[in-house]
């Protein structure tokens, strides 16, 4: 679904992706590891369009997407999270999930129709589903981070995107909210068949999720494989994993 | 849609106001009537500064520009064409939404302070054009005793023209600040980085927010005409504008009439404190800096319901103790 191929992204000197290769298919659970500055997040960056590559392809569907403006990218069907919570802090919850479900329905321009009548079974369907419907009139600042965390998923949902990105979607969370969190990208993986891509610092969580594990190091792909085969892999025990 | 509109909580309050107002032109003197007129002009104009200030979080920071273009234009097509009124009058909204979508294509390709920025540098060129173009704007003189057809002559009549128009406009802007536009727009006001990423163009739906709120503050020029009957350059100064932003923060910018408080305490303030003091604008100050230090939300911001909730909160946990 999708492929990257020697991506590559640099900041004046300094090469913050250097060859990047990361395969997808549909209905994985793809993790991205590393140690921080591998160029983790800036890999997500530039799959979702938030960042231009330098050099490199980047495949989705068969179409090559690199390059292409973030809102762009979005419509042919990726959403993401990203690393700190980014929400619509004065909006109410509900309204943080109604805006995109707007947005992939086309109807964000409509000028003279009241918003609250609009795609109110959609987004109540997505709060459901990441169990936010109690909270929906709070005002999406003042929730709880392990909540905004999930409610970014929530709105990355309401793009219905085919490959959804998480990046590092357990960050500051404390260990049940992780555990709750991670049951929920299960649940929606195998419930909605979403493909998705995540990056994690906690092995647990990436070797007890993942199909398939993807380890940066440098700004560089070290290896890709089922989650045995990189466990047992010397580079990355060397590198990364600390000989566990 | 109507039927929703009558159904509203809100209606019955609004059609109290309208007919209050309706009635004041019967109770007041002809002064008070024109102070009125005058706060609904310059509310007009603010609240539209704030569909983009307040709502969409854009650093429209020239916006008293559109204000002079919608004025002018009615202004020079009466004195210089033979063309009726009322083309003038609707002319000026017009040329000031064109106006809007030529600065603000260049604007929106920049972000936050450097937009603003751009705008002044942009708008300057048309103050300058107003200020100095003597054979066509007639310089710093302005333009003055633009005629006006019957029905619109006399503060009265203006008076009720100008209610209904800005009532009409306020309609339509709480319309469309209710609509999946409106929503989205505040939605890009609260981070655009995320609007894009759930695949929103921002640049594209801020353009459009910018040409709704040139198209007000040139509808605000026209009626400004219709008031007094001229036109001059500091309607497009940077100060004119600085003055529409600061009644957007006295107001509140987060709500939807807090401009037009705002717009009511400052003309309340130019006329009734400046007509002792030369020097009102020291109150305008000292008003404003308390506002900064106690309600940086502005006078409408202030959320009575949460203020309550805290204080019940407060009391509660007194008595747990």
């Amino acid at each position: 679904m999708l492929q990257v191929e020697d991506l590559q992204k640099f900041f004046a000197d300094f090469k913050a992706v250097a060859g990047a290769d990361l395969t997808v298919r549909k209905g994985d659970l793809v993790a991205v590891i590393g140690p921080n500055g591998a160029g983790k997040t800036t890999l997500f960056n530039l799959i979702t369009g938030h960042l231009a590559p330098d050099r490199g392809r980047i495949r989705f569907k068969g179409e090559d997407i690199a390059g292409l403006p973030a809102h762009q990218i979005c419509r042919k069907g990726i959403a993401r999270s990203f690393q700190i919570a980014n929400i619509f802090p004065r909006l109410s919850v509900f309204r943080n999930v109604q805006v995109s479900v707007l947005s992939q329905r086309k109807l964000s321009e409509t000028l003279f129709r009241p918003a609250q009548t609009m795609v109110l079974e959609e987004t109540h369907r997505i709060l459901d589903s990441v169990g936010l419907s109690a909270k929906k009139l709070d005002v999406a600042g003042s929730l709880s981070h392990g909540d905004k965390r999930i409610l970014e998923i929530a709105i990355a949902l309401g793009n219905e995107p085919e490959l959804l990105i998480l990046d590092e979607p357990t960050a500051g969370m404390s260990p049940d909210e992780t555990t709750t969190t991670m049951e929920l990208v299960k649940r929606l993986a195998r419930e909605q068949g979403l493909t998705i891509l995540f990056c994690e610092h906690d092995m647990d969580v990436v070797f007890d999720v993942a199909t398939s594990i993807m380890v940066m190091q440098h700004g560089r792909t070290i290896i890709q494989g089922a989650p045995e085969e990189v466990r047992q892999n010397a580079t990355v025990q060397e590198a990364y994993l600390g000989g566990v | 849609m109507l039927k929703d509109i009558l159904r509203t909580s809100a209606f019955p309050w609004t059609a109290a106001v309208l007919l209050v107002l309706a009635l004041v032109p019967f109770a007041a003197g002809r002064f008070y009537v024109y102070i009125l007129a005058v706060i609904f002009v310059t509310g007009l104009l603010a609240m539209s500064l704030n569909l983009l200030a307040g709502h969409g979080g854009t650093y429209q920071f020239h916006h008293g520009v559109f204000y002079g273009v919608g004025a002018y234009t009615a202004g020079l097509i009466i004195t210089k064409t033979a063309l009726p009124a009322w083309v003038a009058l609707c002319a000026g909204p017009i040329a000031a939404a064109a106006a809007g979508l030529v600065i603000g294509t260049f604007c929106v390709r920049l972000n936050k302070l450097y937009f603003g920025m751009l705008q002044i540098s942009l708008g300057s060129l048309i103050w300058i054009l107003a200020l100095r173009w003597y054979s066509l704007t007639n310089g710093d003189d302005g333009i003055h005793g633009i005629p006006m057809p019957e029905l619109l002559s006399g503060s009265v009549n203006a008076y009720y023209f100008i209610l209904i128009v800005v009532s009409a406009c306020l309609a339509v802007m709480y319309l469309i600040l209710k609509s999946p536009f409106g929503t989205t727009l505040r939605a890009v006001r609260d981070n655009p980085q995320r609007c894009q990423a759930v695949g929103i163009n921002v640049r594209r739906h801020q353009l459009l927010a910018i040409v709704i709120a040139t198209f007000f503050a040139g509808v605000a020029g026209v009626l400004f005409v219709v008031l007094e009957g001229s036109v001059f350059p500091d309607m497009l100064f940077w100060v004119m504008s600085l003055e529409i932003f600061i009644m957007c923060l006295l107001g509140g910018w987060f709500t939807f009439f807090g401009p037009m408080l705002g717009a009511a305490i400052m003309v309340a303030l130019r006329t009734f404190v400046g007509s002792y003091t030369d020097y009102w604008t020291l109150i305008l100050g000292v008003v404003l800096i308390l506002l900064i230090f106690f309600l940086p939300d502005g006078i409408m911001g202030i959320n009575f319901r949460t203020w309550l909730h805290s204080r019940e909160r407060r009391r509660a946990m007194n008595t747990v103790r």
